[in-house]
């Protein structure tokens, strides 16, 4: 079984240059995925740098949701897909039939479009992770509970019911809880599949903070159908129209002066 | 302008669908009348059997030449005489009395024309004793003569009640004797024989019987006998002693007769009880049917035995079915391919809850009895045979052929609950690492606690209420002990046992005073029904707390 080795940065300070990034962290080469007979990505090829957000736009149906579900190979539980080409994540092959999906599973966490929290106390969600890793020590699950729920800006208001069910908790602060449990085994990568599209402005606007203080942690692929949330929290913006990657570029370049047509129609609100 | 009118209203009625509203609403009325009036009739008839009637005395018309006659009872009914072709004799009437008595009169019913009866009268001073056999008698009391000193004390005098109360409580006292001699003393020396007797034969079967051993045995044998012996002698005594004290009593037809004090369950006087009077005899007569023994081939006494028996054997149902139902069900829904092969397993399943529950019966005598109880029986209590162990039925056998008829029902509700937790949560189990199975034990199974729960009152009140296959699997009239006791080692899941839709089958069908038995069926119906009841509202509250716990807020 082979680990992704995790970035030697990332241990040695938190608050690092931008000259130690990994520019090529998330190598996406060639990559086509199939439901079946459908085509649901043509050919994609990218590449993703260490602690940055990037955020992927596109109509409904453009494969930006899919593509994100490759990245920690959730896509592996529908039957019946395919892919061709490869995922490389920090130099290794998330494909490479050595890898356990499960410990890749541990290395990207992932946060849902609907907030999924299980029915367990707010405690046992954040620690779910550690949990099913075998982690049981109090010590370590009290300090996990204590450090990502405040990085996640949710320990203040819950921090006196920690034990009572996540399922009594507001949308925005459920969303929140999600991203906690998330992060809560450190991963390198942070995949968001629409976080905010079922809440409303304010809380929205928390989690676009929460974003923003992540990045300097971990590497964050967020999929949005938001312009301006794209615009206020990404540093690389990448946009996706029928199954195909049409542009991929620094977002003010994206929103402020992009090369293709089809980038321009989109963003000003011509289609899509 | 008028027309316009009626077309709007028209319109409206036809859009909103109002009628089909009503439609529905009527079935619910429907139904539900029907559970109310079933409930409330097997409630009333059920409680009306511990309330204590007044007794009438019936003066009859002369016959032609014939003495004055009279007759004691309770009016069970009132018809219309059948056969009465004209109406003009308005007394078509015919009463149902309860006479009692039946060793006397042959039986404990009689029917009384109205053109008969003279006059009727709710004589005071009636007494209505409770027998050990042969049901109720009635009559007026005369004395008390006491066997040992031959005292004799009349009713009439002071003393009469408290020698009576006397005589009775001291032969309840013996029968207490008796019974604990009998059952308990007894059949532990019983049990330590034969015990003996089985290690005596497996010795003998292995040819290692020693000269020494067999002496330790005899000599053991022996000195049981010789326990045994004294302690028969002793309950034979003390079954003498019951007949000593006698209560005469005179009929209202006139003869006398004598009833030992042995044979007095209680006593009471019906015309002379107020009201709450007889709200403590309806109490007490209410607790005493539910912790005695059944007497008189199940129609007097209590029924014990067979609320615990159902309860042992529910219990055992639901966990035997529970693991085994929702192991299943986990397997097909999580795991197994879904294609054909599991679209065919999923309609066998739901077919199998539809197999009539005699048939499960009929598998159950064949498979577990004979099959698996015989093989039991071969290799473990190989001693004892030909005498069966496990080879007969018993509860621990009647539990699991229940089980067997069950599992569709958990297995169907199990699957459906699974299949509704929703899929975000599965996933994101999975992208916090976890491996399929630890996402089905700690978010799945949780989730879906209370979904396989329901099915699990589902299938115990189908189960508690079976009576059919339990008949061919180890339910009998009258069990000699139940399945749970002191004895080692405690649980006896060998042994046959009583079932209240049994007992009820019994008592309506096969006892022979089928009137005397009526009001002990709708008794022990309803009874049936606080249990399954009571069952449900356990695994009920079960539910309601993991609801609570895992209430599905924002899916």
């Amino acid at each position: 079984m082979t680990e992704i080795p995790r970035p030697k940065t990332q241990q040695a300070a938190k608050g690092t240059q931008a000259g130690d990034r990994n520019s090529k962290f998330i190598e996406i080469k060639n990559f086509s995925f199939f439901y079946g007979a459908a085509q649901a990505i043509h050919d994609v090829t990218m590449d993703m740098p260490e602690r940055n957000v990037t955020a992927f736009i596109g109509p409904s149906g453009c494969g930006k949701s899919t593509l994100l579900r490759n990245l920690n190979r959730m896509n592996d539980l529908i039957d019946g897909v395919r892919h061709e080409g490869d995922i490389i994540v920090n130099g290794h092959s998330i494909y490479d039939p050595l890898v356990e999906v499960i410990s890749l599973r541990k290395r990207i966490g992932m946060v849902f479009q609907k907030s999924n929290p299980f029915p367990k106390s707010i405690y046992e969600n954040v620690v779910y992770s550690l949990r099913v890793a075998g982690q049981n020590s109090r010590p370590v699950l009290d300090e996990t509970v204590e450090r990502s729920l405040r990085s996640a800006a949710l320990w203040d208001e819950v921090k006196d019911r920690l034990h009572e069910s996540a399922l009594g908790l507001s949308g925005g602060q459920m969303q929140r809880l999600c991203i906690a449990r998330a992060i809560a085994n450190r991963p390198e990568i942070l995949l968001m599949d629409e976080p905010c599209s079922a809440l409303d402005p304010i809380a929205t606007m928390k989690i676009e903070q929460l974003i923003l203080s992540l990045k300097s942690e971990f590497t964050i692929v967020i999929v949005t159908h938001n312009m301006q949330q794209a615009t206020r929290c990404s540093d690389l913006t990448a946009f996706f129209y029928l199954g195909k990657l049409i542009e991929f570029d620094r977002t003010e370049k994206i929103f402020t002066n992009p090369s293709q047509k089809q980038t321009e129609e989109y963003i000003t609100g011509r289609f899509g | 302008m008028r027309e316009q009118k009626t077309n709007r209203l028209h319109d409206f009625v036809r859009t909103k669908g109002e009628v089909y509203v009503w439609l529905a609403s009527m079935g619910l009325v429907i139904g539900l009348t029907m559970i109310v009036f079933l409930l409330g009739l097997i409630l009333w008839e059920g409680v009306k059997s511990f309330w204590p009637e007044p007794v009438a005395v019936f003066e009859l018309r002369q016959d032609a030449g014939g003495a004055m006659q009279q007759i004691a009872g309770q009016i069970t009914k009132e018809q219309e005489k059948a056969g009465q072709a004209t109406a003009a004799e308005n007394a078509a009437l015919e009463y149902q009395i309860r006479t009692a008595n039946r060793d006397t009169y042959g039986s404990s019913y009689r029917y009384l024309d109205s053109s008969q009866i003279a006059s009727v009268t709710y004589p005071s001073g009636l007494v209505e004793v409770e027998r050990m056999e042969f049901g109720n008698a009635v009559g007026f009391p005369e004395s008390v003569v006491f066997g040992k000193s031959g005292r004799t004390v009349a009713s009439g005098s002071e003393e009469f009640a408290g020698a009576l109360a006397k005589a009775v409580q001291d032969a309840a006292t013996r029968r207490a004797q008796i019974e604990k001699i009998e059952k308990k003393e007894i059949g532990s020396i019983n049990a330590e024989m034969t015990s003996l007797r089985n290690r005596e034969r497996s010795l003998k079967s292995k040819d290692e019987k020693t000269a020494e051993e067999e002496k330790e045995i005899a000599g053991k044998v022996g000195s049981l006998q010789g326990e045994f012996e004294k302690l028969a002698t002793r309950a034979r005594e003390l079954r003498g002693e019951q007949k000593n004290d006698v209560l005469v009593l005179r009929l209202a037809s006139g003869e006398t007769r004598t009833i030992a004090t042995g044979d007095i369950v209680g006593y009471f006087y019906p015309n002379d009880l107020g009201f709450f009077g007889k709200l403590g005899l309806f109490f007490h007569r209410l607790v005493l049917f539910l912790i005695e023994n059944p007497r008189e081939a199940n129609t007097e006494g209590g029924i014990y035995p067979a609320i615990f028996g159902t309860v042992v054997m529910t219990l055992l149902m639901s966990v035997a079915v529970m693991p085994f139902g929702i192991v299943a069900a986990i397997y097909l829904r999580e795991y197994a391919k879904q294609g054909f092969m599991v679209r065919c397993v999923r309609i066998a399943v739901n077919n199998l809850a539809g197999v009539p529950s005699i048939v499960f019966g009929v598998f159950g005598l064949g498979f577990f009895v004979y099959l698996a109880g015989g093989t039991l029986d071969q290799l473990f209590f190989s001693e004892t045979l030909p005498t069966p162990t496990f080879g007969t039925g018993g509860v621990l056998w009647a539990a699991l052929t229940l089980a067997l008829m069950t599992v569709p029902v958990v297995i169907v509700a199990t699957e459906e609950s699974l299949a509704a937790v929703p899929r975000g949560v599965r996933e994101g189990s999975l992208a916090c690492g976890a491996s399929k199975w630890q996402t089905i034990q700690r978010v799945v199974l949780p989730a879906a606690a209370p979904g396989i729960l329901t099915g699990l009152i589902l299938a115990m009140a189908r189960g508690a209420g079976e009576v059919a296959p339990l008949m061919l699997v180890g339910v009998v009239k009258l069990a000699p002990s139940l399945p749970l006791d002191g004895d080692f080692p405690f649980a006896h899941l060998e042994r046959k046992f009583m079932h209240l839709g049994f007992h009820i089958f019994d008592l309506g069908f096969q006892s022979p005073d089928a009137e005397a038995a009526k009001p002990m069926v709708f008794a022990t119906t309803l009874l049936l029904i606080l249990l399954v009841v009571f069952l449900n509202l356990f695994a009920i509250i079960i539910r309601e707390r993991l609801r609570k716990k895992y209430a599905t807020g924002a899916f």
